[in-house]
């Protein structure tokens, strides 16, 4: 890809974040829901996305930063196809779900909070996803898997895989 | 569009008399935990069936929020009997569509029955789950489309709302809410009314008021249940609210955590304001008054009413020291009242009722009812309301069925992080905000967590801390630093690695934290760690003296081994064994190799003769 057609696929980019920053009449209150937003378009924060808020929002890169870095909901670096979320929340860990974590660990080969390096998966551990009927919890995407341990997950898992490779 | 009091009067009794009392219908709960459980597909097989058999005319059916009984899910009720189906297959409906709403038999398998008598249940308001509770902020829960403003007026929605603002002056609602004595149900307890006084006597013209819907405690999904289940009633609350504070605008601060939550409210705020009840000259009484979410970033810390604030304005969620509460400056200095969207949606019913109806119930200083979401090694786990007073046993064995597989329970926590454990010796103790804090605890935001003899209380407090230590936002050295020096000295007693003079240090640790940290959500942080000393001071000292976890929990102190008696050679544990550890010949005794085993438990799971232990 030579310079010429870089600069026109990021102008591309800043255009989307422009629209974004537009929806909201350029509210420097709106930063937490600006970058939400970008995050659901790009999966993760790009840090040339952060710069160009800076600006255009007029608040300097420390604060752009500090907010998303600080909350939970944002994330730095890109993530996988496919969100693993196990709920380490009281109930799920008391009906032993740091197990069924670990047993997810093991068989991605990843650590919480990490994402393979195909990109296909990224585990995250919540703190409570306020479903604890169905402890301990799992959630691939949008389904959940209830009552789970760690052989369950497992399987799970696996047929995920064995799903994916398909495609 | 509601213009006037008199029209909203006049909608809703139309609404009725286009309602048959006597009409069938089919109520599917879709909220997050049924739906989980494939709910939606139940409502839609439903919805397919009726319209296959032509029964429109004759059946209704819809979409209800959370009935609070998520154990069972998903839960289905046929009216107008009430009959109650429990655990709800999309394969079960033709069934029930021929047997029940052709022919008004039961599917004898759907219904619930009694543990304790064997008695199969037919109609909800009979199941012990809900006969045993007081039902006023979830009154409505279960039986309307919480997509559907009419659903909301038809059951006398928004006339608390009509009656405050064109029959009460703003002083008469305020002293209502003072009188009812109802308090901050999200966790602090602090009297409502006394908050909504001094903010409107705060000086400045503008002010704001705030849902804190926010629920960051693990274990607690009340506000959740409410958000989806029931938005109108928040709504309603915050509309008087602002009405009697002098508030033009409100923020709904939720979690990003609850998509069903946001999407509820979202539609709800639209609603209200096609109606007429949010917007220009609220029933063309010269009010304004307008609801906007924000969505929360998933920081804990952000339940702390000044760190919300601060996350309101594109922030980050730390808490400032409160010289100045945010009732007199908060949201861009200005006065700010925030209530938790529990406290908001009692609101209207202490406006319909009166304050005398709502003081009537509860204890001296705790008035009304307390939601909690009871989780945990519990056989009903679901969303409960009864009375302020309610002793905790009352609420663990009546309402929540007792503890699964005949376990002794060991102790019960409430508040979250911020809460405690209370020991079983205490179950008698009714439950209000007061007795809760004198016990070491706290009402927090409605979690109860019920613990059984497998649970090590050393581990507990770890869990917390370690939760706690993550989320801290880092503001002040007391809770950033004290937390992980805690954890620290916790994880080295779970691991076997505790020395005598900890327990003391821990002690002196938490002490520090309590009296100097910034922020509520600091200074309540040791509360775990304190309670569990406090009532389970044995088990840290067998952790600590003589390396041993009483309950089986922590790894490093215990073993797994196989019973000679029980083992049948069948293989399940030595195939599954991540570490092969497990060693045996087929239909001989099995053993495991201790050097090699990681005490992940996953043998225990997959025996099933129940030969594998923990020492």
């Amino acid at each position: 890809m030579d310079a010429e057609q870089k600069s026109v696929e990021l102008n591309l980019e800043y255009g989307k974040i422009d629209a974004i920053i537009g929806s909201y009449s350029g509210e420097k209150s709106a930063l937490i829901a600006i970058l939400q937003e970008i995050e659901n378009l790009y999966g993760y924060l790009p840090t040339w996305a952060l710069k160009y808020v800076s600006k255009k929002l007029e608040i300097p890169m420390i604060q752009v930063y500090g907010v998303a870095s600080f909350y939970d909901a944002f994330h730095l670096t890109p993530r996988g196809k496919h969100l693993i979320r196990v709920c380490l929340g009281t109930a799920c860990y008391l009906r032993g779900s740091s197990r069924v974590l670990e047993a997810i660990e093991n068989e991605l080969g990843i650590k919480d909070g990490e994402t393979t390096g195909n990109l296909k998966f990224t585990i995250q551990s919540v703190r409570c996803l306020g479903a604890c009927a169905l402890a301990p919890v799992m959630v691939i995407g949008e389904s959940y898997f209830d009552k789970m341990t760690p052989t369950r997950a497992g399987k799970v898992l696996k047929q995920i895989q064995g799903k994916k490779e398909d495609d | 569009m509601i213009r006037t009091c008199q029209e909203l009067q006049a909608l809703q009794n139309s609404l009725l008399n286009q309602r048959d009392p006597n009409k069938q219908y089919v109520r599917v709960c879709v909220g997050t935990g049924c739906r989980a459980r494939g709910s939606l597909d139940v409502l839609e097989t439903f919805k397919e069936e009726i319209r296959k058999q032509s029964l429109e005319i004759k059946v209704e059916s819809k979409q209800t929020g959370c009935h609070g009984f998520c154990e069972r899910g998903p839960v289905v009720v046929i009216g107008p009997k009430e009959i109650f189906y429990q655990q709800v297959k999309a394969t079960d409906v033709n069934e029930i569509v021929s047997k029940t709403l052709l022919n008004g038999e039961f599917v004898d398998r759907l219904l619930y029955q009694d543990s304790t008598t064997g008695q199969k249940v037919q109609h909800e308001h009979e199941v012990p789950f809900y006969k045993m509770q007081t039902r006023r902020i979830l009154a409505n829960n279960g039986r309307i489309d919480p997509t559907n403003i009419l659903d909301y007026i038809a059951v006398g929605g928004y006339q608390a709302l009509a009656k405050a603002i064109s029959n009460m002056s703003q002083e008469e609602i305020i002293n209502a809410v003072e009188k009812s004595g109802l308090r901050g149900l999200g966790g602090g307890g602090f009297p409502t009314g006394r908050k909504w006084r001094t903010c409107r006597e705060a000086s400045g013209d503008i002010k704001f008021v705030i849902g804190n819907g926010d629920e960051g405690d693990p274990g607690a999904f009340s506000d959740r249940s409410l958000m989806e289940a029931n938005p109108h009633s928040i709504l309603e609350g915050m509309i008087i609210g602002a009405y009697a504070i002098g508030a033009n605008q409100g923020f709904l601060y939720v979690r990003a955590e609850y998509p069903l939550a946001l999407k509820h409210l979202q539609i709800a705020i639209d609603q209200a304001k096609e109606y007429g009840f949010l917007g220009k000259n609220i029933l063309n009484y010269g009010f304004d008054f307008d609801i906007k979410i924000v969505r929360g970033g998933g920081a804990f810390v952000c339940g702390e009413s000044s760190a919300l604030v601060a996350s309101i304005e594109g922030r980050m969620g730390e808490p400032r020291a409160k010289y100045i509460h945010t009732v007199e400056r908060g949201l861009w200095n200005k006065p700010t009242n925030l209530n938790n969207v529990k406290t908001w949606a009692c609101i209207p019913l202490i406006v319909n009722n009166g304050a005398d109806w709502y003081a009537k119930t509860g204890t001296g200083k705790s008035k009304g009812t307390a939601v909690f979401s009871l989780v945990g090694k519990v056989n009903n786990t679901g969303l409960i309301e009864v009375p302020m007073g309610t002793p905790l046993k009352q609420i663990i064995y009546d309402v929540g069925g007792g503890v699964p597989e005949g376990k002794k329970i060991k102790a019960v926590q409430t508040g979250g992080p911020s809460g405690g454990c209370i020991p079983e010796e205490l179950l008698d103790l009714p439950v209000d905000f007061d007795k809760l804090t004198e016990a070491g605890s706290m009402m927090g935001s409605g979690g109860m967590i019920v613990m059984d003899e497998n649970t090590c209380m050393v581990d507990v407090a770890r869990y917390f801390l370690d939760f706690l230590q993550y989320e801290s936002c880092g503001k002040c050295v007391p809770c950033r630093e004290g937390i992980k020096r805690m954890l620290e000295i916790l994880t080295g007693i779970t691991e076997g690695r505790g020395r005598g003079e900890d327990l003391g240090l821990l002690q002196e640790l938490a002490e520090m934290i309590k009296d100097f940290s910034l922020c509520g959500l600091g200074q309540t942080s040791p509360n775990t760690v304190l309670s569990t000393l406090r009532y389970f001071g044995e088990e840290y000292q067998a952790h600590v003296k003589e390396k041993r976890c009483p309950a089986g929990v922590c790894r490093s102190l215990i073993e797994y081994t196989i019973l000679e008696d029980k083992c049948t050679g069948c293989g399940a544990c030595l195939k599954l064994c991540p570490q092969q550890a497990i060693q045996g010949e087929q239909k001989k005794l099995h053993v495991i190799d201790p050097t090699k085993c990681i005490r992940c438990g996953i043998c225990r799971d997959s025996c099933p003769f129940i030969a594998i232990t923990v020492r």
